[in-house]
């Protein structure tokens, strides 16, 4: 009784604090700072038109290469912790889905495969980008797994997968040191006409490799809690 | 006092400071493990709703140059970058707590926080 007095209060007064930032908060009507200048001069520098993915992929590309390591330790933590022991190594075999579900994802898996691939490829012009169109080609994976219990994807395939565009990744940063102005700089090739396929430099580059390694990743962890 | 003016930012944030609120009495409230991490990714959500709030800019537009948004005011790509970064981790702790309460069901065949007195100190 006495703990659930103490958790009320507690809310209580976080209430109290959120309520104060609520009640004296106005919406901006103007842009500061870096983020003035992002605005007016991040296409012209950059290139791309989807000034989040120049943020995301240049202005603050380490950022993004951390994230890319959390979310990697993250997947490399959880398949630590859902490893089979060697003795318990029995294949669990459940019953196969009906024949619509499995017409269905032979329908259905290159199309949302494709989805995910155009998101991420399209990431500097629309919205979307590399983790979008990862979290979509992993969802096909899912829809797979889901339709054919029985059947596994290859794990090492998938570990390749990850492992290269991750270290490609990298590659890229640096050659970004060497040629243009900094690590990740994107500048390295060209930036192209604006808003066209072929644009902003590294950044669609980059984005198919982030695409490729969340994809790959979430798959291989979706897998495991299937295990 | 009770007095919001109501534009679309303070719409956006006062729901975001809801369901963090409802995401902590979630995590304080209930004895078992996936209920806490539900609370847990409710809070998530609320954060990230309120970072968005905080980048709106009055009548802005998404931060993508195109035919249709000639001239017209963007919002602030910065928040919308971070929150790009806050989901995608927030997606890595919940398959790392997930995978800890697979882990706590196989050795303790419950879900409840209870049974783990152990570690309790």
């Amino acid at each position: 009784m006495l703990k659930r007095l103490f958790m009320l209060i507690a809310l209580v007064l976080i209430a109290i604090l959120f309520f104060d930032v609520a009640s004296n908060f106005t919406e901006r009507s103007e842009l500061s700072g870096i983020s003035q200048y992002y605005v007016e001069q991040g296409a012209e520098e950059l290139g791309a038109a989807n000034l989040v993915t120049s943020v995301v992929v240049t202005y603050r590309g380490l950022d993004t290469l951390g994230e890319v390591t959390v979310l990697f330790i993250s997947a490399a933590g959880a398949s630590l912790l859902l490893r089979r022991r060697r003795n318990t190594n029995k294949k669990l075999v459940v019953e196969e889905s009906s024949e619509i579900v499995q017409t269905t994802l032979s329908i259905m898996f290159p199309i949302i495969m494709l989805f995910g691939v155009y998101i991420f490829i399209n990431g500097h012009l629309t919205p979307g980008g590399g983790f979008q169109g990862g979290a979509v080609v992993a969802s096909a994976l899912l829809f797979f797994m889901l339709a054919r219990p029985n059947d596994s994807i290859s794990h090492k395939l998938l570990m390749k997968i990850e492992s290269l565009s991750g270290f490609t990744y990298v590659v890229l940063g640096v050659l970004g040191v060497i040629l243009a102005g900094g690590f990740l700089d994107n500048r390295v090739l060209g930036l192209g006409e604006f808003g066209s396929l072929f644009s902003a430099g590294l950044i669609p580059l980059i984005y198919i490799l982030v695409g490729l390694k969340v994809g790959s990743e979430l798959g291989s962890l979706l897998q495991k809690f299937r295990e | 006092m009770f007095e919001f003016n109501l534009p679309l930012a303070n719409i956006v944030l006062v729901t975001g400071f809801l369901l963090i609120l409802s995401g902590l009495w979630a995590m304080f409230i209930h004895k078992n493990i996936i209920r806490m991490i539900i609370g847990f990714s409710l809070m998530d959500t609320g954060i990230h709703m309120i970072m968005v709030a905080l980048g709106y800019i009055t009548g802005g537009t998404a931060p993508i140059f195109d035919d249709a948004v000639d001239g017209m005011q963007m919002v602030d790509p910065v928040p919308s970058a971070l929150v790009l970064t806050a989901i995608v981790i927030g997606l890595g702790v919940t398959a790392v707590m997930l995978s800890y309460a697979v882990k706590i069901h196989q050795a303790k065949n419950s879900l409840s926080i209870d049974d783990c007195a152990e570690q309790k100190w």
